[in-house]
């Protein structure tokens, strides 16, 4: 195989003291034959030159002028990473190829450059090569394009981003059509839907590198039952910090990375360099961070998933997953982070945060071992997504729908869009649909006398490409601090609905800071240091990801096999026990639900294992269904393993109310008025370009994108309830927030397998979720009615002898006699 | 939906969760502050708001007329979001407005969004309306409600309240009302609002009272707390 190599590239390998690795002669032979290829190689396995050979080989054999090799990440930071170490090679090698990058930070002044005299090798991101795209230039660009290497497609692949990237790419190969793909992914569990993604040949695979090394660590005294921040491991992390040189401390949320990092200086007596790392954080504050930490002062860093992709910082040497990592092939992705070599072992440790967690942990170390990872099955591709590229395309050039429909479907999400879901989103990119037709602004797309659609304006043009990108931040506010004088540093941004909560003079903690919040001024919130209350911390829409489908299955596995348990801690392996002998343990298969009475309420758990999406959602329709059985359900609280409910009656008939048919109206009714569909379409229509982010000109506040979208949402729902952008929130939230397939999944399995134990007390098992109870936010309209009743009647006990006079006070808490429908008249 | 009753200057009173205030003794039912055509209002500064504004709230108030079968409709002022709004009205809107006014008498209190009246929607168009024991008009007036004077039905200020519950806190849209005053809340359909604590709400309620938060069946209640001393800035 060597003999594939030029000489002077295997003089550069040979000079460095190394050799060419079979996986990146591969690379090179599938691109002599001709084909496009997927390469799957863990981190450190020299993924990047692989990718990169073909082209530095063939600009060597035949060098060219223009565009060659077109590289897209998801990341910026790597764009430029990569752009400096493949800068070395090129000039080592003498070799006359010519690398730039281009992405939204690119000057204005440099990217017109770029189109007069495109560059050998241009490395991008899937929102910049979209805006490329999107120019009437393009053509003449990309037209002796031979090839395209996608990095980390497995983080690209089924997301929003992944489907633009796909449908740019049928572009790419629609303008020249002998461009080749080299994708390139870490270890995936369906590579199979990755090389369709790609349009793949040939799936070329490295050898797995050396196992990891993870353990267990626990925090002395007795195992927490419930919460999953972790803090009283502080210590322990602090003593695991200061033995090691650099350490990734990784958390599951901003709210946590907040508290611990809070929680570690408490601690950090010596002043270790320990800094914070997420994705809320202003880019400068993070760009610091990073820069701290490839320059080896740091000695430790708090971070989310902000640190789970990204460029190699090199001198990790272990990393600390506080909470359960939540899934297998997450995990694997932290643990990648520490010591970036194929041959030498990574190290970690997993802090579990409460009991249960511990389970998962030793979960997901035995999936670890077992390389079972996880990831959904491809789905289709957004609609959305597609209405913001048939936009692009009309702003590049005229098209005929029938070309672009036979285009589109050469993009893998987009394989099996139907005609008429694709002339329904034309439909909605030209006039915005029937329910919006009414304002010309919707009107984006004119026909001609043959048939193609054109752009209507220049203007609408230029505001498309400002607005490109399918990545939709929830809004947020600026926090700035203000001191004496009222000019300060931005600390980043926070969820206006946290700010929203917040009165002045409350308490909360940023950035690492502890605030004393002032007030909000012209879109940011001003805040001093200090504060007396308790603090609040500020929590992220998303910020959770749910239990992987695989590792909730372990977990169940683990639970029945009590062969098992030794190894575990001495209070989890009682734990089980005392469950096994109190009630039963969950099974394999089947559905256990215990119902309890307690504190003159009745208890229902049920132990799905399904996450948290889906039992918030399978919470939801289950009080609904007790409501109408008459069990009047109080409320109910949902866990990564388990769901709550508590009624003022003793349910029964339990089979009955996890029957499959709940998934018909009460779904619709439910999903109706959902505030979590709302979430939904305000991210459908900022991507389908209904509401815009960016006007030529104009500074539009994010708060009116708020606004904006949930009365759109109203309107349609009233109006037009098959609208295509209706359709696409369905879809989304079916996948996500709500997560519908793991609900339908799991009640057409436990269907006829359901366990139920009635039991005159709490079981051992379901102690975690009862201390849950009262931690967890409401959603839904009927339920914040509900929080107001019971606050009204809460004030109103409190406060009964002190309530200003007001002539017939209402009796508190009871609700008053309805009125006579003709109240007038009578 | 069930109305709450609440006493002001010695006349009972309801309170619908709609957003509506009822005077049972005369058949009267006040909305305030309809804001209608908004949509199109901020359509032509380029903002889009969805043009459907005007039916969602007629829709609205139709369903209460149907409901309580008035005698009087007062309408507490900004019933259009500005001066162009009635003339914008679509020909059907036109005709379900014509229809209300006449099968009802209606009363047309002006406001700062709507000082003009719009005589061809029928009605009668008025600064500020008296009836018995109570006055009706759009800004609340701070300096003329004594003991002995009428009491006073406002709108204008769009109030709404956060109250602290479980978990979070709720904001929702509320009547503001003691003993000489009632605030109406916002009626029309793309409305924001101004917190009840705001100076320019609590200077009407010297003495504290009490909020109605607007819920899907009923209100709920809560105190007002006396407004500092030189908290209004």
């Amino acid at each position: 195989m060597d003999g594939t190599l030029p000489e002077l590239f295997s003089g550069w390998f040979a000079g460095r003291g190394w050799k060419p690795r079979p996986h990146q002669l591969a690379m090179l032979l599938a691109a002599r034959a001709g084909e496009s290829a997927l390469l799957i190689a863990p981190t450190g396995g020299g993924k990047t030159l692989a990718g990169f050979l073909p082209s530095l080989v063939g600009l060597h054999e035949a060098p060219r002028e223009g565009l060659h090799t077109l590289y897209v990440s998801p990341l910026k930071a790597l764009a430029t990473d990569i752009a400096r170490n493949l800068t070395a090679p090129v000039t080592e090698m003498g070799l006359a190829v010519t690398i730039e990058t281009r992405t939204g930070d690119t000057p204005a002044n440099r990217r017109r450059r770029q189109r007069e005299a495109p560059p050998n090798i241009l490395l991008t991101t899937p929102e910049s090569l979209a805006v490329l795209l999107s120019l009437a230039d393009a053509p003449a660009l990309f037209t002796g394009l031979s090839r395209v290497v996608v990095d980390e497609v497995h983080a690209l692949a089924g997301t929003k981003r992944g489907d633009q990237l796909a449908l740019c790419l049928s572009r790419l190969r629609g303008i020249a059509p002998s461009t080749r793909i080299a994708g390139l992914s870490a270890t995936v569990a369906h590579p199979a839907a990755l090389m369709a993604y790609c349009g793949a040949h040939r799936l070329i695979e490295a050898p797995d590198g050396t196992p990891p090394d993870i353990s267990l660590m626990l925090p002395p005294g007795e195992l927490s039952w419930a919460g999953h921040m972790g803090l009283e491991a502080a210590p322990l992390v602090l003593a695991r910090i200061r033995e090691a040189g650099m350490t990734i401390v990784f958390v599951n949320t901003r709210a946590q990375a907040e508290l611990i990092f809070q929680e570690l200086w408490k601690l950090n007596d010596e002043t270790l360099p320990i800094a914070l790392h997420h994705g809320s954080l202003e880019v400068e504050q993070r760009r610091k961070v990073e820069a701290a930490m490839s320059a080896g002062r740091l000695r430790a860093v708090v971070a989310t998933s902000s640190l789970d992709l990204g460029i190699d910082w090199g001198g990790v040497d272990q990393v600390l997953q506080i909470g359960a990592p939540k899934g297998v092939s997450r995990l694997l992705q932290r643990v990648g982070r520490a010591n970036h070599r194929m041959d030498e072992a990574s190290r970690a440790v997993l802090v579990p945060a409460n009991r249960f967690e511990v389970l998962e942990c030793e979960a997901a170390i035995e999936g670890v071992a077992a390389r079972e990872l996880d990831g959904d099955p491809p789905r289709p591709g957004g609609l959305d997504v597609l209405a913001q590229h048939l936009l692009g395309m009309a702003c590049g050039a005229p098209f005929m729908p029938d070309d672009a429909y036979a285009e589109i479907r050469t993009a893998q999400p987009y394989a099996n869009l139907p005609r008429e879901d694709f002339d329904a989103v034309l439909e909605y990119v030209a006039t915005g649909g029937y329910a919006l037709a009414a304002y010309e602004q919707n009107h984006r797309l004119f026909t001609d006398s043959e048939g193609r659609a054109h752009v209507r304006s220049a203007r609408i043009a230029a505001q498309h490409r400002m607005n490109i990108g399918t990545i939709v931040e929830a809004p947020l506010l600026k926090v700035k601090l203000v001191g004496r004088r009222r000019f300060g540093p931005v600390l980043g941004e926070v969820e206006e609905y946290f700010v929203n909560q917040l009165r002045p003079g409350d308490a909360f903690i940023f950035a690492g800071r502890k605030l004393k919040f002032l007030r909000v001024h012209e879109m940011a919130v001003e805040a001093a240091e200090g504060g007396e209350d308790d603090p609040l911390v500020p929590a992220y829409a998303g910020g959770r990801l749910p239990l992987s489908t695989n590792l909730a299955a372990r977990v169940r596995g683990l639970l029945q096999s009590p062969r098992d348990w030794p190894r575990f801690p001495e209070q989890v392996a009682d734990w089980l026990r005392l469950q096994q002998k109190r009630s039963r343990l969950p099974g394999r298969d089947d559905l256990l639900v215990e119902t309890f009475p307690r504190g003159g309420c009745w208890y229902l758990v049920a132990y799905c294992f399904e996450g948290r999406n889906a039992h918030q959602t399978l919470g939801m329709l289950l009080t609904k269904r007790m409501e109408r059985a008459g069990f009047a359900p109080l409320g109910f609280v949902a866990t990564d393993y388990v769901i709550g409910i508590w009624s003022a009656f003793q349910p029964t008939g339990i089979a009955a109310l996890f029957d499959q048919d709940m998934l018909g109206d009460d779904l619709e009714e439910w999903m109706a008025d959902s505030s979590m569909l709302k979430r939904s379409f305000r991210n459908v229509a900022v991507i389908a370009g209904l509401i815009h982010r960016n006007s030529p000109g104009a500074d539009k506040n994010r708060r009116q994108v708020t606004v904006n979208s949930d009365l759109i949402y109203e309107v349609l729902r009233r109006h037009q309830p098959d609208h295509i952008l209706l359709r696409a929130t369905r879809d989304d939230a079916a996948h996500g927030l709500i997560d519908l397939e793991r609900v339908a999944g799991m009640l057409a399995r436990v269907h006829g397998r359901i366990v139920h134990m009635v039991l005159s007390r709490v079981s051992p098992l379901a102690v975690p979720i009862l201390l849950e109870i009262g931690r967890e936010q409401v959603t839904s309209e009927a339920d914040q009615d509900d929080l107001l009743a019971e606050a009204e009647a809460v004030v109103a006990e409190a406060m009964s002898e002190s309530e200003p006079a007001m002539p017939q006070p209402r009796p508190a808490g009871r609700k008053p006699a309805p009125v006579q429908r003709d109240l007038f008249n009578a | 939906m069930s109305a709450a009753p609440i006493h002001v200057a010695g006349e009972r009173l309801m309170l619908d969760p709609a957003g509506a205030l009822l005077w049972p003794e005369h058949g009267l039912m006040a909305v305030s502050d309809l804001h209608l055509e908004k949509g199109t209002a901020f359509a032509r500064q380029g903002m889009l708001l969805p043009p459907w504004d005007t039916r969602a709230t007629l829709d609205r108030l139709a369903l209460l007329l149907r409901r309580y079968r008035p005698r009087i409709v007062v309408a507490l002022g900004d019933s259009f979001h500005d001066r162009g709004g009635a003339a914008r009205l679509p020909a059907a809107e036109v005709a379900r407005i014509t229809a209300m006014t006449g099968a009802t008498r209606f009363v047309w209190v002006l406001g700062n969004h709507d000082p003009q009246p719009a005589g061809q929607l029928g009605g009668d168009w008025v600064d500020e309306f008296s009836l018995g024991a109570l006055i009706f008009r759009h800004q609340g007036n701070a300096t003329v409600v004594r003991t002995d004077s009428p009491g006073e039905i406002c709108g204008h200020h769009h109030p709404k309240a956060a109250i602290a519950v479980r978990g979070g806190t709720q904001s929702r849209a509320c009547f503001v009302a003691d003993a000489r005053r009632v605030m109406l809340p916002a009626f029309g359909a793309y409305t924001g609002g101004l917190d009840v604590t705001h100076p320019e709400i609590s200077r009407l309620f010297p003495r504290g009272g009490r909020v109605f938060l607007l819920g899907r069946e009923r209100l709920f209640s809560f105190a007002l707390a006396v407004p500092k001393r030189g908290a209004a800035r």
